[in-house]
């Protein structure tokens, strides 16, 4: 292992530890509840950038891919009273084959085309859930919770330590991706597709695997909500908003290392979260939109790019 | 004649009502050094894509080595061999020189050749220092001059480990000297036994690197042969330099 691996590494096991020790010692579970949607949106965000970033494949479906991890655990909840371990395994196979499907569709195109055409799936998918009664069809479903497991005292904390263990995965995978040949090949495909593929990179192959990843990952990364929220419905599971999000925390981050999301999902969750308790929910998305039109105009390469921008070539790690 | 590296058979690429390329058939055989000349608009560029698959012809067949390639998409011709630099260069931008050679080994060269990746990229320095862009092998490619792109892109095929070399006016917009540079190149090139097939509107190039020369007009072979020969041609003179 290198020493940026062990580094990497060491990171995630502080990480992990400090966020089980703060299951144990932190009585209010407001912080937990709050704490859950910020790391949710690293695992989004971070799976975004597999495909939107590193391949440049602007992806406006995160909707349809959160949507069906949703789903997925609420249909699995409901038909065999799955836990929640299987709900997030099943629901990455889903998004991992929704990948598979949409990739095949869709990956032929470029550039704006392919982002209407995840626009056009997620509705697809949202407008087949809504008609699905078994899982509560359009006016939505509420969840009984199972017992919560040791070492936890409730069940948002436990949520909270799950989507922990998913950043961790989310984070390491994606890394992994962008220090191997596979991100290399997305890189070149990003900057050039037909040099790419004259070069001997086999475009649409890499682009369906990174479809593929980055939908399990997302779908996976979904799969909790519904027992967070205890309810699900197709209006907020499959919400625009949360494609928005993630984008934008992507491109504000930066999207050609893995950290520009982390930073940006946590930047703009942890605001997003503040905005929602102070003011009002509502204001979120004016938000998110104005940072959004600040970063493309004065940091094109978000927060990274910044940082970048006094030492040309910093280490990829 | 022994089995050609590269055989292109009737080969018709029609766009539309328009024909780019009308029942083109050439051999190649292995490490030759071939020329390609005609005007603007002759189907030379067109030729190259169906080639290197970026177009697919509309009949004809092409094949490498005997196998036959004409269904296959870029990526696995490149693997089989195919390796082109483009008529305006297409670096990797993000990337730096050296990286750019690295998608080459990473994808074309194949991996079993050379195992770790510290190999790949001892390789991709040798090539490198051999094209003389060592020294600028950090700066990302974006940085590099015109006659440095050109020379980057020459070394990112090589680094494919081709059989075949197709360069696109890899010598437009450079000096003379720059000319002779790239030039005295791709002429060692060929006694690896890599062919390479060079278009080129810079006659005294082509004149001192063919071995033959083929001259295309409106997508019909005109002339093909030693290029002495095929510049005294009455037609080649006729619609090539408008004499």
């Amino acid at each position: 292992m290198s020493r940026n691996s062990i580094a990497f590494w060491l990171g995630a096991i502080i990480f992990l530890a400090v966020t089980l020790t703060m299951t144990q010692l932190v009585r209010n579970e407001y912080p937990f509840f709050a704490g859950y949607v910020i790391l949710q949106f690293v695992v989004l965000s971070v799976a975004w950038t597999i495909l939107g970033g590193y391949a440049g494949y602007v992806n406006f479906g995160t909707n349809a891919f959160f949507g069906a991890g949703v789903y997925t655990a609420v249909f699995l909840a409901q038909a065999y009273e799955a836990p929640l371990g299987v709900q997030i395994a099943v629901a990455a196979v889903v998004g991992s084959l929704l990948g598979l499907g949409v990739g095949l569709m869709t990956l032929r195109m470029r550039g704006i085309f392919f982002s209407i055409a995840t626009i056009a799936l997620a509705i697809i998918v949202e407008t087949t859930v809504t008609n699905w009664r078994f899982v509560g069809g359009a006016a939505g479903i509420q969840l009984q919770r199972p017992p919560v497991m040791a070492p936890f005292d409730s069940y948002v904390k436990m949520l909270f330590f799950v989507q922990a263990l998913l950043v961790v995965a989310s984070v390491a995978i994606t890394r992994g991706i962008q220090n191997s040949w596979i991100g290399r090949g997305l890189h070149a495909l990003r900057d050039d597709e037909l040099a790419a593929e004259c070069t001997g990179v086999p475009t649409l192959r890499l682009k369906l695997v990174a479809c593929v990843i980055s939908g399990a990952l997302i779908a996976a990364g979904g799969a909790p909500a519904a027992m967070y929220l205890q309810y699900a419905d197709p209006g907020s599971a499959f919400n625009l908003t949360t494609s928005v999000s993630v984008l934008a925390m992507a491109l504000i981050g930066g999207t050609s290392h893995w950290i520009g999301p982390v930073i940006g999902a946590i930047l703009l969750g942890t605001t997003q979260q503040l905005l929602a308790v102070t003011i009002s929910s509502e204001i979120n998305v004016l938000v998110l939109g104005i940072m959004l039109v600040l970063f493309v105009v004065g940091a094109p390469k978000g927060i990274i790019g910044l940082v970048r921008r006094s030492k040309p070539h910093g280490e990829r790690a | 004649m022994p089995e050609p590296l590269l055989r292109v058979e009737s080969l018709t690429k029609s766009f539309g009502g328009f024909v780019a390329l009308d029942n083109i058939s050439i051999d190649i055989r292995k490490g030759e050094r071939f020329g390609l000349i005609g005007p603007n608009g002759s189907g030379k560029t067109t030729l190259v894509n169906c080639i290197s698959g970026a177009l697919r012809p509309s009949r004809g067949t092409v094949s490498l080595g005997g196998e036959d390639l004409t269904s296959l998409p870029p990526n696995v011709r490149a693997r089989r061999g195919i390796a082109r630099s483009f008529q305006i260069p297409r670096p990797f931008r993000s990337m730096t020189v050296l990286e750019n050679l690295m998608v080459a080994l990473d994808f074309a060269a194949g991996r079993g050749v050379l195992e770790s990746a510290a190999h790949r990229r001892d390789a991709a320095m040798s090539i490198l220092t051999r094209i003389g862009l060592a020294p600028k092998a950090g700066s990302l490619a974006t940085a590099l001059t015109q006659v440095d792109l050109r020379k980057m892109e020459l070394a990112r095929a090589l680094a494919m480990g081709p059989k075949l070399l197709i360069s696109d006016e890899a010598m437009a917009g450079l000096s003379h000297s720059e000319v002779d540079e790239v030039l005295d190149l791709l002429m060692s090139l060929g006694g690896e036994d890599i062919a390479i097939i060079m278009i080129e509107h810079i006659m005294q190039a082509v004149m001192r690197f063919s071995e033959r020369v083929m001259c295309l007009d409106a997508g019909k072979i005109i002339a093909i042969g030693a290029p002495a020969e095929v510049m005294a041609n009455a037609r080649v003179q006729e619609a090539y330099l408008g004499v």
